[in-house]
């Protein structure tokens, strides 16, 4: 194992996992009202509407693949009967039609993120750098799937990407697993790491808000204000009032 | 029984002289921000008229507010949560920015820096949202007055719903205006579609607020809201809405439209009601019923067992005292001529209107009538110039009756206090005929025509357990008092926080305002989506400072009057030309 491939296989991956985690959480706690999806519908929505369901749809169905693609070992789909050849047919008709529909999707609201002159001024630079991170990995990915089965030489990723994967969740990373593994996976796996280093950075922190709680709260939400709640001034961190009256209950 | 207390507000339209007094103070306090310049939390807009933003008062196309399905029970009407949740990548229903309209400065810089020309230099309006020349097609209150008429105003989807000989009618024109804020419902349907449950109705006074913090910008409360009232700050992407100036009446002071409404028009007092049977007052089978069904809501503060109640669930006494002296119980319950707007939506709106009767006495007076005379004016109440069934459909989801009963106790107002005033023994048959005591007539007359200031606002002030009195006024304080730096995650406020425009912590908008009003005299663009704090803004221009390449450069020594700059030489010493 080369120090380059320790480096790209071992050392990236836990840098990225731990800063998405550490992250994530660390935005959660002190910018709250910066996570946001920081919608641009109000300034078009003839293009969204087609673009934005089409890239999200197409990107969850995307997601879905990669779950099950990277999680369930080929052993266990073989022990049920799901012969490579039919597993590999059915991911990739499916990973086909979800990828071109993110890709089209993408494609849609890239170019009214650039043509429509309100959108475009409300871009931001880290918009941007996203922007081309998201777009890099998941035309990478879309690429080695279908030039690998257009050119007929398909690779049995489930026996090298996704034990390397699963690998690195055992802390005993199997370098040699990924480098065996064709060119186009490998940029793939680096742009993916770079990109889930980069998340909790970007407004993509949204995905982790979708409103799943909205299917079983109540309708109406009642909240009380708390003594402390008054005025449009919150209380300062470590300059909260002490005294008797701060711990009285908030009935 | 679950006593709950509200804060409310009744609007006497008979005295809005349309001013837009209480926009434009609500705006300089609370939406003079970027992202918001299109907001305006409190509107005026002229009946009839197409409203703002335009037709928010047409569901069967924006599909707000709530409605009963087909058995019965009451549902959103936009649709459920599943249909939410898989439309949340594109709201087919939300407005755009053209529906309300595209906010604008002028390029004034032009005035002091173009050169010499045959003709006046011109400030081009240029667009806020992408800083490039644009053409102003339609504004807040483009249709103001009438104004556009009557082109614009056939698109009042009121006016579309009152008959066709309404519409001949209307050759002869009525008008009236309509302040609106956001209705602090009972039964909030933008709550109700908030998939993250950000925004919340407050236990102690019933004002419904957004959770900044958990705001995620999905943008369904938009559609939700029938009355179009909550906005989509397109540079933070969160969700914004009227806040019934909670800072202020949490320490007694009345909102800041109702403060500074030149007509006194504005009432604020507590009203309590029984939570437990909000649903089933929204769920009211007949439109027609739900004007009652709402008042069956509400609670007599009078009542001894009702004040147990309120006592056990927790309502504070002085709230209990206040809701006693609510001018708001008093004009909804007790003299029965404040009415909610659109209660169709079934959202139960606790921002109630008493209708207008104004032109009634003059129209009567020219025709050669005694237009205070009772009887006259009670045979006018049908022929009013405002047709009453216009004022039904936005008060009383098209029933005349209850329409028609306010106006003929306004008259009847009118007629007996003439009497008393002219020093008369007054006609006791005048109350009678609307079901009045002589004593109910003049209470409602103090209410409305003297309309004192503490008569018209009964705020008891929020209760905190904090003990410390000076304490608390000192936190309430939102003059500077304190160093303005001094707040959770200062200094850094305007610019943009790490992760783009909108991240870092809220500035608070005191703040705000006074760092935009520094910045704005260092920029140099109309319009800078890297910072949110750097936009001219005229309204809150104060007359002091400028922007420094505003006018020519000072010459270094003072010239001979005589001499008159070169303008072109100003220009060229611009390093932008």
């Amino acid at each position: 194992m080369s120090p380059g491939d320790l480096l790209l296989w071992v050392v990236v991956p836990y840098v990225a996992i731990a800063v998405f985690v550490g992250g994530h959480i660390w935005r959660y706690r002190y910018d709250k009202f910066g996570w946001t999806t920081r919608s641009s519908q109000l300034y078009e929505s003839r293009l969204l509407r087609v673009g934005s369901p089409l890239f999200h749809f197409g990107i969850l169905l995307v997601i879905g693949g990669h779950v099950f693609g990277l999680l369930v070992p080929e052993s266990l789909t073989k022990a049920l009967g799901v012969s490579e050849s039919r597993y590999h047919l059915g991911a990739v008709v499916l990973g086909t039609i979800s990828g071109f529909m993110t890709v089209a999707g993408m494609a849609i609201l890239i170019y009214r993120r650039r043509t429509v002159g309100p959108v475009f001024s409300a871009t931001t630079r880290n918009d941007k750098g996203m922007y081309v991170l998201l777009a890099a990995t998941i035309l990478a990915g879309l690429t080695t799937t279908v030039l690998g089965n257009a050119l007929g030489h398909s690779h049995d990723y489930r026996l090298t990407v996704a034990p390397y994967f699963r690998s690195i969740f055992y802390a005993h990373p199997d370098v040699d697993l990924i480098t065996k593994a064709p060119i186009g996976f490998q940029i793939h796996v680096t742009l993916a790491w770079v990109l889930f280093a980069a998340w909790p950075f970007t407004r993509l922190v949204h995905v982790f808000s979708a409103p799943i709680g909205y299917l079983t709260r109540p309708y109406v939400v009642y909240r009380s204000r708390g003594p402390t709640d008054l005025g449009s001034r919150p209380e300062r961190r470590g300059w909260e009032h002490v005294g008797s009256s701060s711990s009285t209950d908030r009935s | 029984m679950r006593v709950m207390a509200q804060l409310a507000m009744v609007m006497n339209l008979d005295k809005c002289i349309g001013c837009h007094t209480c926009s434009v103070t609500c705006k300089q306090a609370w939406t003079n921000r970027t992202g918001v310049e299109y907001v305006w939390f409190n509107n005026v807009e002229t009946r009839p008229g197409q409203g703002y933003p335009r037709t928010y008062q047409d569901q069967e196309r924006w599909q707000g507010g709530w409605t009963l399905n087909r058995r019965g029970r009451l549902t959103l009407r936009a649709g459920g949560r599943v249909k939410k949740l898989l439309s949340i990548f594109s709201n087919p229903l939300m407005p755009s920015i053209h529906d309300y309209y595209e906010p604008w400065t002028y390029d004034y810089e032009n005035l002091t820096t173009a050169p010499v020309q045959q003709h006046t230099p011109v400030a081009r309006p240029k667009s806020l949202l992408t800083g490039k020349n644009m053409k102003v097609r339609w504004s807040a209150n483009w249709d103001d007055d009438l104004g556009g008429g009557p082109e614009l105003t056939k698109d009042d989807p009121v006016l579309k719903k009152v008959s066709d000989k309404i519409k001949l009618d209307f050759e002869q024109t009525f008008m009236f205006y309509l302040p609106r804020i956001c209705e602090h419902c009972l039964n909030p349907a933008c709550a109700a579609s908030c998939p993250s449950g950000a925004i919340y109705k407050r236990a102690e006074d019933g004002i419904v607020l957004v959770d900044q913090d958990r705001c995620r910008g999905w943008r369904m409360c938009v559609t939700g809201c029938p009355y179009k009232k909550v906005y989509f700050n397109h540079r933070t992407g969160k969700a914004e809405k009227c806040t019934f100036c909670y800072p202020r009446v949490e320490v007694g002071l009345p909102t800041v439209c109702a403060e500074t409404c030149v007509g006194r028009l504005r009432y604020i007092g507590v009203v309590l009601y029984d939570a437990d049977k909000v649903l089933e007052a929204a769920s009211a089978p007949d439109d027609h019923d739900l004007y009652r069904a709402q008042r069956a809501v509400f609670l007599d503060p009078a009542d001894p067992q009702v004040q147990a109640a309120a006592a056990a669930d927790g309502v504070p006494r002085d709230w209990i005292q206040a809701a006693l002296r609510s001018p708001v119980w008093a004009l909804i319950n007790r003299f029965e001529v404040a009415l909610p707007l659109h209660p169709e939506y079934r959202t139960l709106p606790m921002v109630w209107y008493i209708p207008p009767l104004s032109p009634v006495v003059d129209s009567l007076t020219e025709t050669g009538h005694d237009g205070e005379n009772a009887g006259n004016l009670f045979g006018a109440i049908d022929t009013l110039r405002i047709p009453m069934e216009y004022l039904a459909e936005l008060f009383t989801a098209g029933d005349t009756v209850p329409v028609r009963n306010v106006l003929a106790r306004l008259a009847a107002m009118r007629s007996f206090m003439r009497d008393v005033n002219l020093g008369r023994e007054p006609d006791v048959g005048i109350a009678d005929a609307v079901g009045m005591t002589p004593q109910d007539i003049e209470d409602m007359h103090r209410l409305l025509a003297i309309a004192k200031y503490e008569e018209r606002y009964v705020i008891p002030t929020a209760h905190t357990e904090s003990g410390d009195p000076g304490q608390l006024a000192h936190q309430l304080e939102e003059l500077a008092t304190e160093c303005s730096l001094d707040y959770d995650g200062g200094p850094g406020m305007g610019g943009s926080g790490p992760f783009g425009e909108s991240s870092g912590g809220v500035t608070p908008i005191a703040l705000e305002n006074f760092h935009m009003l520094k910045q704005r005299q260092t920029s140099d663009t109309i319009v800078d989506p890297g910072d949110k704090s750097r936009r001219v803004n005229l309204l809150n221009w104060d007359g002091k400072g400028a922007a420094d390449e505003l006018f020519p450069p000072r010459a270094e020594e003072p010239q001979s009057s005589s001499e008159v700059p070169d303008p072109h030489e100003a220009g060229d010493g611009d390093p932008r030309r």
